[in-house]
């Protein structure tokens, strides 16, 4: 079992776990994730490395709860831990050589977005971070950035903390000022990063995103996670997950985000009925 | 023909009642059945078939101990050779090989050699007592739990050599657990089989994948002597038509792990979906094909249609799989290819565009090319298309593995005869070496690897 060493409620049904993973931890760089199962039951679940210690050789993830299997993982509690955890996975992304980035996150992004940021920082580059949520009390890692930042925007929807509106909003303003950015790194929703990419497109701004594609192995085995950029199909498990996001097809992305939603649904109602094996019999 | 010219019926589930269920579909010879046929082998001097086997299992050697009834004796003289006999016994293609080379066959049809291995490897499945092995020889480690992983670590355990397997998926296995269907190998076999492997002092590190949380020189770092690469052909290839990014086109690969490894049949008790519309398309002719096709119908799909671009005849997978799809009632559109899918607006499978095919003259793999019939392309409405058309060897590890040569195909380059790679101290063998083939040519390749790995460290 990888055992959950420490756990946190940052934000309204967002928790931060660290895990023991010491193989893991040592091998890991920022953009890698790994998969998690909870019990011999449950899906196999990828989640973005969103820090790591190789001293105490833990890596931490941030998850929501969104759906049945979210829920699962942010019920466990500090002692209990993971069946099975595989990583590190993916295509870690390069943080140096840069002088100015700037870095978008929108919700749950914050949380993949903060090991290449932070990583940015420490090889010397300026950071600019826009966080994004919906409302304050969703806003995570703030503070990590606000320690991290050069210059630190945030922005909600209700307005509850900084800018009212998008976090594309304060790109733009920025961009307009500002013309000596190298890179945007914008990992969020679907949704977000495909604006954002249009934004940064027309500022010929170099734009890496970060997708959360379904998947099964993450080792290009299964080929689920298939996503176009410019004229090829890619694997995210294996050639991402980031990607430039001035060639990716989100349109194609957010409908394959769509595939299990009925299925998804018969879960969550699989539990109001009292428990998973009264649903599953058959008449 | 007499009755003693045919194999012994082998006892299945009727074709109406097992698509309604995973359980198996072939249910084993008793022992009266085995005896019988046991006896119908000629016991030839120079025995053909032990020739057409991959593993050399003495195959005259243990029919004749089953026609004797000595069956835990009849095992014993498998298992010297066959460390994975009950699967075997079940998905190896016995018609090509040890049958196929069968004198009986002559005449009549070839004793049923396949059927008589499964029945002893499961008539001793559960009374065996372990026995310890001193493991000073030497450390290797094993990537990869599939077949010739299994096999070469179970080898060389058994020549006294202290052996890990280091596995990506979090259950061993490779291609038996998450690609073949639970009706055709019972993931209890392949569980009792495993636990076998560990029994003889086989260590199995889970989720762990080499390349990525560490490579193959960190292993020598660590103390390993030489290390086999037995990672598989875990790469689906698809056709690069326009559509097949729409929801509901899957490999075969995603569609059989969700199903097998992840138990998705058992959804939502299992929590893994899979997406079975009413109206499936397979596109393929090999085993693999045959089980998504077969697959599809227990999980509940209405029709299930196998599209192969070639003729029945030169369909590769074996024929008593293409028997039991057909008895099963999946369809089959031959000389067909696909040429587009067709999707609606929310992106989801509405349709298959194809186009008919005629077989010209043979080509490199000695099969009639499939040319296209102009203007003959038409459209059938399918909900869902599994992609069956093949597999890459995973280039994880040999990505990340210096001087270690592959081919134009992405498999690794090896000496025949040894399983030996271009980088020293490395092996390779199964899939990643031959491309997508059989669990006994790759068993075939563990065992001269594990013979080979033996030389190369005693000789240091």
């Amino acid at each position: 079992m990888y055992r959950i060493l420490d756990k946190e409620v940052i934000a309204v049904k967002i928790v931060k776990l660290k895990v023991e993973a010491p193989e893991v931890a040592a091998k890991a760089k920022p953009g890698h994730f790994l998969i998690v199962r909870v019990n011999e039951k449950a899906e196999r679940i990828p989640l973005t490395i969103a820090d790591y210690n190789q001293q105490e050789g833990t890596v931490t993830i941030i998850v929501q709860e969104v759906g049945f299997s979210s829920r699962q993982i942010c019920n466990l509690e500090v002692g209990e831990g993971f069946l099975d955890l595989v990583g590190p996975l993916g295509e870690p992304i390069k943080t140096e050589g840069y002088n100015k980035v700037v870095c978008i996150g929108g919700g749950l992004g914050n949380a993949p977005l903060y090991p290449k940021a932070k990583s940015l920082k420490e090889d010397g580059t300026e950071v600019v971070s826009i966080l994004g949520a919906q409302t304050a009390d969703k806003l995570i890692l703030e503070e990590e950035f606000d320690e991290i930042s050069d210059e630190l925007y945030m922005a909600t929807d209700d307005g509850s903390k900084g800018h009212e509106g998008f976090v594309t909003e304060v790109l733009e303003d920025l961009l307009k000022q500002e013309d000596d950015f190298e890179l945007a790194i914008a990992i969020g929703p679907m949704i977000m990063m495909k604006v954002v990419s249009e934004l940064t497109a027309k500022y010929s701004l170099e734009t890496i995103v970060s997708l959360n594609s379904l998947m099964v192995d993450g080792t290009g085995m299964c080929g689920g996670c298939r996503v176009t950029v410019g004229e090829e199909t890619k694997f995210a498990c294996v050639d991402g997950p980031a990607f430039d996001g001035h060639l990716v097809d989100f349109d194609e992305q957010l409908r394959r985000q769509q595939f299990y939603t009925d299925q998804e649904e018969e879960v969550k109602q699989c539990q109001h009925v009292g428990g998973e094996h009264q649903c599953h019999k058959k008449e | 023909m007499s009755q003693e010219g045919i194999k012994h019926e082998m006892p299945e589930q009727d074709p109406i009642e097992r698509i309604n269920n995973f359980d198996e579909v072939a249910l084993g010879y008793d022992e009266e059945t085995a005896i019988k046929e046991a006896k119908r082998c000629l016991q030839c001097s120079n025995p053909k078939c032990k020739a057409g086997c991959p593993v050399e299992v003495d195959i005259p050697g243990f029919i004749q101990l089953v026609a004797e009834g000595k069956f835990e004796e009849a095992a014993k003289k498998v298992k010297e050779k066959n460390n994975l006999p009950a699967i075997c016994g079940r998905v190896c293609p016995q018609e090509d090989q040890c049958e196929a080379e069968c004198v009986v066959g002559i005449k009549d049809e070839p004793v049923a050699i396949g059927r008589l291995e499964r029945f002893v490897a499961d008539y001793t499945s559960d009374n065996e007592e372990a026995k310890e092995i001193q493991q000073d020889q030497g450390k290797v480690a094993v990537v990869g739990a599939g077949p010739s992983g299994l096999t070469a670590a179970a080898d060389l355990a058994k020549m006294g050599y202290q052996v890990t397997i280091f596995e990506a998926f979090h259950k061993p296995g490779g291609v038996l657990t998450y690609g073949i269907p639970e009706f055709r190998l019972p993931k209890e076999v392949v569980k009792r089989e495993v636990a076998k492997i560990k029994e003889l002092g086989v260590e199995i590190k889970l989720n762990q994948v080499i390349g990525k949380i560490k490579g193959v020189d960190e292993l020598f770092e660590e103390g390993y002597d030489a290390v086999f690469v037995g990672t598989g052909a875990g790469l689906p290839k698809f056709l690069g038509l326009e559509g097949e990014n729409l929801n509901g086109v899957y490999s075969a690969n995603e569609f059989l792990t969700r199903v097998n490894l992840m138990k998705a049949y058992k959804f939502p008790e299992y929590k893994t979906p899979v997406y079975v519309g009413d109206k499936v398309a397979v596109v393929g002719g090999g085993n693999v094909a045959m089980d998504a096709a077969r697959t599809a119908l227990r999980l509940g799909a209405e029709e299930s249609i196998i599209v192969y671009r070639r003729g029945r005849k030169e369909m590769p997978a074996r024929e008593e799989e293409i028997h039991h799809a057909q008895q099963e009632g999946v369809q089959f559109e031959l000389l067909n290819n696909p040429t587009k899918i067709l999707g609606d607006e929310d992106g989801f499978v509405t349709g298959m565009e194809c186009i008919r095919m005629e077989l010209g003259e043979p080509d490199d793999s000695g099969r009639r090319r499939p040319i296209p019939i102009e203007g003959s392309e038409f459209r059938i409405d399918v909900d869902t298309v599994i992609m069956a058309i093949g597999q890459s060897p995973n280039p994880i590890l040999i990505n990340d593995t210096s001087k270690l040569e592959t081919t134009d195909w992405g498999t690794i380059i090896t000496d025949e005869e040894t399983g030996e790679t271009t980088k020293a101290g490395v092996f390779a063998g199964g899939d990643v070496v031959t491309g997508a083939a059989t669990v006994i040519e790759a068993m075939g390749a563990g065992k001269k690897a594990a013979r080979s790995i033996a030389e190369y460290i005693d000789n240091r």
